[in-house]
């Protein structure tokens, strides 16, 4: 079958099979950015954008998003300055879970949400098993100008 | 991995029950659980365009469409508040953020999923169920009504009350499924469910009528904690044995009901 979306701004037509899953289709089309980790929504890693809101992209049909909007972490502008305050923090390591964290921290700014109580209810399902999260903690912070 | 031939977005609820009843298919809710079963399905009916992701206010209840993801009860300004946002606190531990911006309440309500910590936070709230063809059921008749055909839930209305409430849980991790949970609500009756037990949440019924005669006070909360744990059955599961879920049930309703006294 064929579904119509706009990924990152651009409309496309795209061949998918009824039961294949989001996160499949993207990679097929060449976003490599999204990437697999638990295949069962509860890693982050796969987050995209589903007409502005973060999603696991592993847990959603591709048939659902016909004649809707994804955004994934190239199509965010803000990304490189998030991206640039990580590497500061030394918050890159093997950088697997950088693009789904990513996605979801520019979500939080564009709410303006800037305590760190809420910030950590929303990037709880972002799990990085490298860092420890210390260094990510301190690039949110500056990201997103955490109130203190 | 779940298998379907044909994947439909039907536009109105009517479109979706007629595929529903004609062709051996399935209704998508926010379809992550239902991802991960292992089945073949000739026609998944998925519900994202058929306009039931609404939330509508008057002064007596809250009306919530069945698409609404859980997310909303975090986000949406009708729903934050609504009981002094004890339905915010209970959705914000569900798992993580991306699931909660998927699953959805239809999807949730409508299999009885028994690990589900909403089932057991909306059983202790005056919660209605509307079916678009069986019509309108509390969520308690709900629970135990085993329907007859294929149906689809359009929409909960909760009923706006003056309810002291309390969620309480036991979990391995945070933001993973409960081992067990308990939700408690007192305005002129006290009402107790527990859930995971691992089966559906259930109400307490003989508890809640001790209580309702003899009062809450810290005398009949510890009688009470013990006659909930003895009342409501409980099972294994790989995740805690029905002696533990026991135990663990005894201090959360303990809990729970001191925090409403």
């Amino acid at each position: 079958m064929k579904i119509n979306v706009t990924i990152n701004n651009e409309k496309k037509e795209l061949e998918i099979a009824p039961d294949e899953v989001l996160l499949d289709v993207l990679r097929r089309y060449g976003y490599h950015s999204v990437r697999r980790g638990c295949d069962t929504g509860m890693c982050g890693i796969c987050t995209i954008l589903l007409d502005g809101r973060p999603v696991p992209s592993c847990s959603i049909f591709a048939a659902r998003v016909d004649g809707h909007e994804i955004t994934t972490v190239e199509g965010l502008p803000e990304a490189k300055d998030f991206a640039k305050l990580l590497a500061e923090e030394g918050a890159d390591q093997c950088g697997f879970c950088s693009p789904g964290l990513i996605v979801n921290t520019v979500y939080l700014k564009k709410l303006k949400i800037k305590k760190m109580e809420e910030i950590q209810i929303k990037l709880i399902g972002n799990l990085c098993r490298c860092t420890g999260y210390v260094g990510q903690h301190r690039a949110i912070e500056k990201f997103l100008g955490v109130e203190k | 991995m779940i298998q379907f031939n044909e994947y439909l977005k039907p536009k109105t609820i009517e479109e979706a029950y007629k595929l529903l009843i004609t062709k051996n298919a399935e209704i998508v809710g926010g379809g992550a659980f239902l991802r991960l079963s292992n089945r073949k399905v000739d026609v998944a009916i998925d519900l994202f365009d058929a306009n039931l992701d609404f939330v509508k206010e008057n002064d007596n209840y809250i009306e919530i469409g069945s698409m609404v993801v859980i997310s909303a009860f975090e986000e949406n300004p009708i729903l934050i508040n609504l009981y002094n946002g004890f339905l915010k606190n209970v959705s914000e531990t569900i798992l993580s953020f991306q699931m909660r911006n998927i699953i959805t309440i239809g999807g949730t309500l409508y299999p009885k999923y028994g690990f589900s910590d909403l089932i057991t936070a909306l059983l202790v709230l005056p919660t209605e169920i509307y079916l678009y063809k069986s019509g309108k059921f509390t969520l308690e008749e709900f629970l135990k009504t085993k329907l007859a055909h294929k149906d689809i839930l359009e929409k909960i209305v909760i009923k706006k009350e003056n309810l002291k409430t309390s969620f309480q849980y036991i979990r391995n991790s945070e933001y993973d499924f409960s081992i067990l949970n308990v939700a408690v609500s007192k305005g002129e009756e006290v009402k107790i469910a527990v859930g995971a037990r691992p089966g559906v949440a259930l109400l307490a019924y003989k508890t809640m009528q001790f209580l309702n005669e003899n009062g809450l006070n810290e005398e009949t909360i510890i009688k009470a904690s013990k006659m909930v744990s003895d009342e409501i059955p409980f099972s294994d599961d790989i995740k805690a044995s029905k002696e533990y879920r026991k135990k663990v049930c005894e201090a959360l309703v303990k809990r729970a009901l001191l925090e409403v006294m």
